[in-house]
């Protein structure tokens, strides 16, 4: 019995908290790809430079806040900074729309030319954010650093595992139930949260009804903002910020997005727990539950880990190629063509 | 002015400005920026391929690159006897069972009927086949990298000349192409760009985690050449006698002489390609092709399976990059899985795409010249602009320090701004599509 309680310990420690955290953060960045998708109809391969974007202004708003005394206790005082940061990412965001994609929308232009665009605007910030903060990691987490840790929780319970819960932890999980939530609401109750669903299914008919198209982007890219900066400083936090990192997390990010179906935001929730959970669980050394869980004569003699952490980014491409040979919609059922 | 006029004068420029290189800077910079041009014009040959005849948007070049320095090292390095007889069979035996499990998971989805017996059947083979891989490969991989980690602890190459792995760099990268073509192709035109975004980051884990293969990120270096040493040049007598009469240092022409006859390899491998790309274009296989990216729909009423067109075309243009990927690291004569960048193999080369003129391979060409160099001169040219902007400011003002030191970082944005720019102003490039 104990050694059962201990094997769950030792997987809600290394594998469900992390997993969890990871694909809160995973949801909150597909939800703004395919909200790009269900409105403006491209993949925008700058979401991830968008992330870094938001990430280093609420990075350097953070810095001016300690900087001056102003601190959120035991908070990580990025929390702070944080409407802020998305303010900045918005305004950016906002001009690249301007300057950029809406020349392109005037002309009906491909999907496939959005794309390319998206590439440009890549590069671009990419180079803005190294330009001013930086190729090198960045820590910016303060405040308290666990909410339990190992020792709280050997004393607490007398197991033998401990189980260590960072406040960046808890912090992600419950900003993106509250983020998830708003946004849930804004889409289904509220005026223009409707007439954006309304856009996105049947642009023709919305245009008919007097729905103003410019209007709807301007307030996706505002949402889209909001999203890739949480998402991005909520990354951040629980692990450390690199540019080149959020750019890599493009491909878990358009995975989750595909698995879930692109253009449905519920989709892009349960994509973003299924490549976090199948990444987590994939590369992790089972050893330690396996030798709690088993008898002893079935305990593995290796680390039983099926793939080395390394190939992370294999896991969710894997997924990726199996539900686009066997259901290109996604499991939610997103638009295909 | 007519094409042919305005062409030449497009090279012509290209060429004043690596012949300004040799003056402003040295020779020897100049034929860097040659050679890695050269290497650029075929990647771009290769994208055009993919973009301008057919419309594929892939941005794994990077993937097809590093596939293509791969080959160099499994093509050209002397094998590693010690390594092959500690676990070399039983590697490669594992990599046999590996890909038997796949090919079994294949046949036995098409054999067993639909529904919770075929979905069980394909669960156990891949399950089952995964452990005993795992089982096999994880002793062998022990093996061979447990045999003189220092120097050695890959299983080496076939010792075959290095000129022989540029068509197998292709291979190489055409295969894999063809994997991602068969899952991704057909289906919309995102999924591409997404599955190979996805493919190029794999392929380069594995370049940096797979030790027995290429020693991972401990690099292979000192492959071999197809040009003599710098130093077996400057010890030969007949070569020292030769350019002293010229009035030249033996060591700055020994260099010169071994970056010449690699600019000469290359360029006989960039005017065969060329060659073909253009019958290509010009044949009813090419008018095809751009029907097809003209006009999917009609194109197919008309008769043309456009899936297996466009497998074909994404597979051809993949293997070119992969042949530029083998001659830039038999360049290098250094495979280093680390320096593999998606900002620089992958989407420079589509700037060179896009703003040599997509859909004409002289274009491709062309761009991949003019961006190539401009890519190395945007270093210089952004420090000196910074230097000029912060010359008002006192020295040691973080300001200044904190431009000086981002200078390294314009490449990015300026590159950013010419594509946008191009794609806005001039969406067909320098040397538009007839």
């Amino acid at each position: 019995m104990m050694d059962l309680l201990n094997a769950f310990v030792a997987l809600s420690n290394f594998v469900l908290i992390p997993a969890i955290a990871y694909g809160s953060q995973l949801a909150l960045g597909a939800l703004g790809v395919t909200l790009i998708y269900g409105i403006l109809r491209f993949s925008n391969f700058a979401h991830g430079d968008t992330m870094a974007f938001g990430t280093m202004a609420t990075i350097l708003i953070t810095w001016a806040f300690q900087a001056v005394g102003i601190s959120a206790g035991p908070l990580p005082t990025a929390l702070l900074a944080l409407p802020f940061g998305i303010a900045v990412c918005a305004g950016l965001i906002l001009a690249t729309d301007r300057g950029v994609y809406r020349f392109y929308r005037g002309q009906k232009a491909k999907p496939i030319i959005f794309v390319m665009v998206s590439l440009g605007v890549m590069f671009i910030m990419n180079g803005l954010v190294r330009f001013i903060i930086g190729p090198d990691d960045q820590r910016f987490s303060d405040g308290e650093r666990f909410i339990i840790s190992v020792r709280q929780f050997k004393a607490l319970t007398g197991l033998d595992e401990g189980l260590a819960f960072k406040t960046t932890q808890g912090i992600t999980v419950v900003t993106a139930i509250i983020v998830v939530i708003a946004l849930f609401y804004f889409l289904n109750r509220t005026r223009t949260g409707k007439s954006m669903r309304a856009y996105s299914d049947n642009e023709d008919l919305a245009l008919l009804s007097g729905i103003n198209p410019e209007r709807v982007v301007m307030v996706t890219w505002l949402i889209v903002a909001a999203l890739a900066t949480i998402a991005g400083v909520l990354y951040g936090l629980d692990k450390s910020f690199k540019p080149f990192v959020y750019f890599q997390l493009l491909l878990p990010i358009f995975a989750s997005a595909i698995v879930g179906g692109l253009g449905s935001p519920l989709g892009a929730i349960a994509g973003g727990f299924t490549i976090a959970f199948s990444e987590v669980m994939i590369t992790y050394a089972w050893k330690k539950v396996a030798n709690y869980a088993l008898p002893e004569a079935l305990a593995p003699d290796g680390l039983a880990q099926l793939l080395s952490t390394d190939y992370k980014f294999a896991v969710s491409f894997v997924i990726l190629l199996i539900v686009l040979l066997f259901r290109p919609t996604g499991l939610f059922a997103g638009k295909s063509v | 002015m007519s094409d042919t006029a305005r062409n030449t004068l497009y090279f012509g420029f290209v060429a004043l400005l690596i012949i300004g290189t040799g003056f402003v800077q040295s020779w020897n910079a100049a034929l860097f920026v040659l050679n890695f041009g050269l290497i650029s014009a075929i990647m771009a040959l290769g994208v055009n391929l993919q973009w301008g005849f057919a419309g594929l948007f892939n941005v794994g070049i990077m993937g097809f690159v590093a596939l293509g320095g791969l080959a160099t090292v499994l093509v050209s390095m002397p094998p590693v006897g010690e390594a092959w007889a500690a676990g070399g069979l039983r590697v490669i035996t594992a990599l046999v069972l590996g890909a038997a499990t796949i090919v079994g998971a294949i046949l036995a989805y098409n054999a067993l009927p639909k529904g919770r017996v075929r979905t069980l059947g394909l669960l156990a083979i891949l399950i089952v086949g995964f452990f005993v891989y795992r089982a096999v490969f994880d002793g062998g991989v022990q093996a061979v990298e447990a045999v003189n980690p220092a120097n050695a602890g890959y299983l080496g190459g076939l010792g075959l000349p290095v000129l022989v792995a540029w068509p197998v760099g292709g291979l190489l990268a055409a295969g894999a192409a063809w994997i991602i073509g068969k899952t991704a192709l057909g289906l919309r035109s995102d999924y591409l760009a997404i599955a190979t975004l996805g493919i190029a980051e794999i392929i380069i884990a594995v370049l940096k985690n797979e030790d027995w293969l290429a020693r991972g990120v401990k690099n292979v270096v000192g492959l071999p050449r197809p040009a003599p040493y710098e130093i077996d040049l400057q010890n030969d007598p007949a070569f020292v006698a030769r350019v002293s009469d010229w009035g030249l240092d033996p060591v700055t022409a020994s260099t010169l002489w071994v970056k010449l006859i690699y600019a000469g390899l290359f360029a006989v491998v960039l005017i065969i390609l060329f060659v073909l790309a253009q019958r290509a274009l010009h044949s009813p296989w090419g008018r095809m092709m751009r029907a097809i990216r003209d006009n999917e729909v009609a194109s197919e009423a008309m008769g043309k399976d456009v899936k297996a067109r466009h497998l074909q075309i994404f597979v051809l243009g993949s293997a070119i990059c992969g042949i530029a990927g083998a001659m830039m690291t038999t360049l290098d004569g250094q495979l280093t899985p680390g320096t593999y960048q998606p900002l620089r193999f992958t989407f420079l080369v589509w700037v060179m795409v896009i703003v040599g003129g997509s859909g004409n391979n002289l274009g491709a060409v062309l761009g991949g010249f003019l961006i190539w160099w401009l890519w190395v001169m945007v270093e210089p040219i952004g420090l000196g602009l910074m230097q000029l902007i912060t010359a008002g400011m006192a020295d040691g003002f973080w300001l200044r320090e904190h431009l000086l030191d981002s200078a390294a970082h314009m490449r990015l944005l300026t590159m950013g701004l010419v594509l946008l720019l191009v794609l806005r102003f001039s969406p067909r490039g320098l040397i538009p599509e007839r």
